[in-house]
């Protein structure tokens, strides 16, 4: 078995390939719930498909998607043009902190502007900490790589040092937590469960779409990703185009960290996101680095936080399992590409005849 | 004197996971291959380190259990960016996550209880002698051997390699999976002698840590360990700063050696002659035969 160069993509296997990892992922997750002595059917229906059954669930399946779908979107911009930002989780991290500063030091200011203010922020934060790995590589050539992984580390440091220090709520019976959010310090919400942001995402990974599909802009990152040389005589700057797609996928990041801390989360803490950054690099693969197809990969995601916790709650399966799949989607994800400019073949290579 | 010869002792074994697992992705980098999942094949050497130890009631047992986990992930990465030829930075965030993943499920009956530590001889244990060992091994191996010399030539020209009749995809295997023993050791050391216990994510970004030290020691086996052993003594300085009850906050001391490694990486990677002379030329890209 070896694998053969097409003479041409395969458009075919680039849409079949996401749903092939997707039904490998499913076998290993029956594979592993086999293994752990329980049911797989029941497993897999309480984990992929109970969830869809209830409104509630699926609510809270669009909720958690919008966090996945905003991230995922910029960094599937990001990738595209082989800027890897992996610092996500920090870059939200930092837009819930500044958004989060509007309502711990103005705790009585009530008016849609407050909301605004803080989503603004939001944006401003993620961008803010963004810049750091972009002027870094730009200026010393540092990789981004490592650079905006430690800066997650430094952040949430940040963030614990505020809520157990000076954001700490007073009459909060020393939990490391800030005042919780009312008012106009939250999103409205749309149904009992489904907030104004996820709209908002929607809008946003659609426009992003139009944005690389038929813009210059657009273009500009897809050559700089696939052929750095023809870029460069094209005359696109590589490090403007490494600051465009840092300052896009931070500032969409501090946008899911604003929406998060006025909503689900509903005040600074610790910890406020479940790992949505690092999950937002396997929804901008599964997407296929496209930000439509980031929209159903981030439900797909969302999903998969839903149905962990429910085979926790059901069949006391821990949750861990969550990421335990997600990773082993995002093998498979990687795996199946190759066969879009690659096929397999048995046999061994037949001469031509002269 | 006492208290100078325990800080000794403290920042090796603050410096020694790096320092093992930083020497195998300076083999594996050297062979041009850019493995990013160090991170997942030290939190798996950690669990299964761990693991082999408690099952077993041996801490040897666990060192060599670390070593095979760091290895079968080594192997996974291999067989998709070596043999499906999938790209190199995508595989090893996947590498590191479904680490991550995987650990915390196998290690959650093993949360809260204790772990068999290492014997040791003043505050020293087996693996610091054989860090060092390994560091002069390493280093004349890449600059002194033929099998060192082939898998420069595989890092630096795969196409020039493969024509002189080396068997390209085979030696980067070789390299990845030496990475993998050595961050499963590194990990596994976490869990057998740096806190004998297991925490979920305890490796704490070592693993990236270790990838910037690669970087910071231009692929120079001497400098991973000058660098390693730097690195280990600004974790432990936090820690000595915080028990000198110093007025700064815990976490802002905490975040010294991330901090640090940005500041490493932009002083060294800002030096591009340097930088250049050292870099293996293919790292990071996939070895199609037929091109």
């Amino acid at each position: 078995m070896r694998l053969e160069k097409r003479p041409e993509r395969s458009n075919a296997m680039a849409i079949a390939s996401p749903f092939i990892a997707f039904a490998l992922t499913i076998v290993t997750a029956a594979i592993i719930f086999t293994l752990r002595g329980n049911n797989p059917f029941a497993a897999l229906y309480v984990y992929f498909i109970e969830p869809l059954t209830a409104l509630w669930s699926i609510e809270q399946t669009l909720v958690k998607a919008s966090p996945l779908i905003l991230i995922g979107a910029g960094l599937s911009v990001a990738y595209r043009a082989n800027v890897w930002n992996i610092g996500a989780e920090g870059q939200l991290t930092a837009g819930a902190i500044l958004a989060g500063s509007v309502p711990v030091l103005f705790p009585q200011w009530q008016s849609p502007l407050a909301l605004l203010a803080m989503i603004i922020l939001g944006v401003i934060g993620g961008m803010l900490w963004a810049s750091i790995p972009a002027i870094l590589r730009n200026r010393f050539n540092a990789n981004e790589i490592l650079t905006s992984l430690m800066l997650v580390y430094v952040v949430q440091l940040l963030l614990d040092y505020l809520v157990r220090g000076p954001w700490r709520d007073p009459q909060g019976f020393n939990f490391p937590k800030t005042v919780s959010f009312s008012g106009w310090q939250t999103l409205p919400y749309l149904t009992s469960g489904i907030h104004a942001g996820v709209v908002i995402t929607v809008l946003i990974a659609l426009a992003l779409g139009l944005v690389m599909s038929r813009t210059l802009k657009g273009f500009e990152i897809a050559v700089t990703g696939q052929s750095p040389r023809a870029a460069r005589f094209a005359g696109f700057s590589e490090k403007s185009t490494v600051m465009f797609c840092f300052l896009l996928a931070g500032g969409l990041a501090g946008l899911a960290g604003a929406f998060e801390i006025s909503s689900v989360v509903g005040q600074l803490q610790p910890q406020i996101s479940p790992g949505y950054g690092f999950a937002a690099i396997i929804v901008a693969f599964l997407g296929r680095l496209n930000p439509i197809g980031v929209i159903f990969a981030g439900l797909l995601l969302a999903l998969s936080y839903i149905g962990g916790e429910a085979v926790q709650t059901a069949l006391q399966i821990p949750d861990k399992i969550t990421r335990v799949i997600q990773g082993i989607l995002l093998f498979y994800i990687l795996a199946c590409d190759t066969l879009i400019n690659y096929r397999i073949v048995t046999s061994s290579p037949v001469l031509q005849k002269a | 004197m006492d208290l100078l010869l325990t800080l000794v002792s403290i920042i090796m074994t603050a410096a020694t996971p790096l320092l093992l697992a930083a020497l195998g992705e300076t083999v594996t980098e050297r062979a041009g291959v850019l493995n990013l999942g160090v991170e997942g094949m030290m939190i798996m050497g950690a669990v299964a380190g761990f693991a082999g130890a408690a099952l077993s009631g041996n801490p040897f047992v666990g060192v060599v259990t670390a070593i095979l986990a760091g290895m079968a992930m080594a192997l996974l990465f291999g067989f998709l960016t070596l043999t499906l030829l999938a790209n190199q930075v995508a595989t090893g965030l996947a590498l590191t996550l479904l680490g991550l993943g995987l650990s915390a499920l196998i290690g959650e009956s093993f949360v809260g209880q204790p772990g068999i530590k290492l014997p040791s001889w003043a505050g020293i244990d087996p693996l610091v002698p054989f860090s060092f060992a390994m560091v002069a091994a390493v280093s004349w191996f890449l600059f002194r051997s033929k099998g060192g010399l082939i898998v420069r030539a595989v890092g630096v020209s795969h196409a020039s390699a493969h024509a002189l009749g080396y068997n390209v995809v085979g030696v980067r295997y070789l390299a990845v999976l030496f990475g993998g023993a050595m961050a499963g050791l590194g990990g596994g050391y976490l869990s057998l002698f740096y806190t004998p216990q297991w925490v979920e994510n305890m490796s704490a970004g070592r693993g990236w840590i270790a990838l910037a030290l690669v970087v910071f020691a231009s692929w120079l086996p001497l400098r991973v360990l000058a660098g390693a052993y730097l690195f280990g003594t600004i974790s432990i300085l936090s820690f000595v700063l915080q028990a000198a009850g110093v007025g700064i906050p815990s976490q802002f001391l905490s975040s010294l050696p991330y901090l640090g490694t940005i500041l490493a990486l932009v002083v060294i990677s800002g030096n591009k002659a340097l930088t250049r002379r050292n870099t293996p030329a293919n790292l990071g890209q996939a070895f199609v035969p037929d091109r």
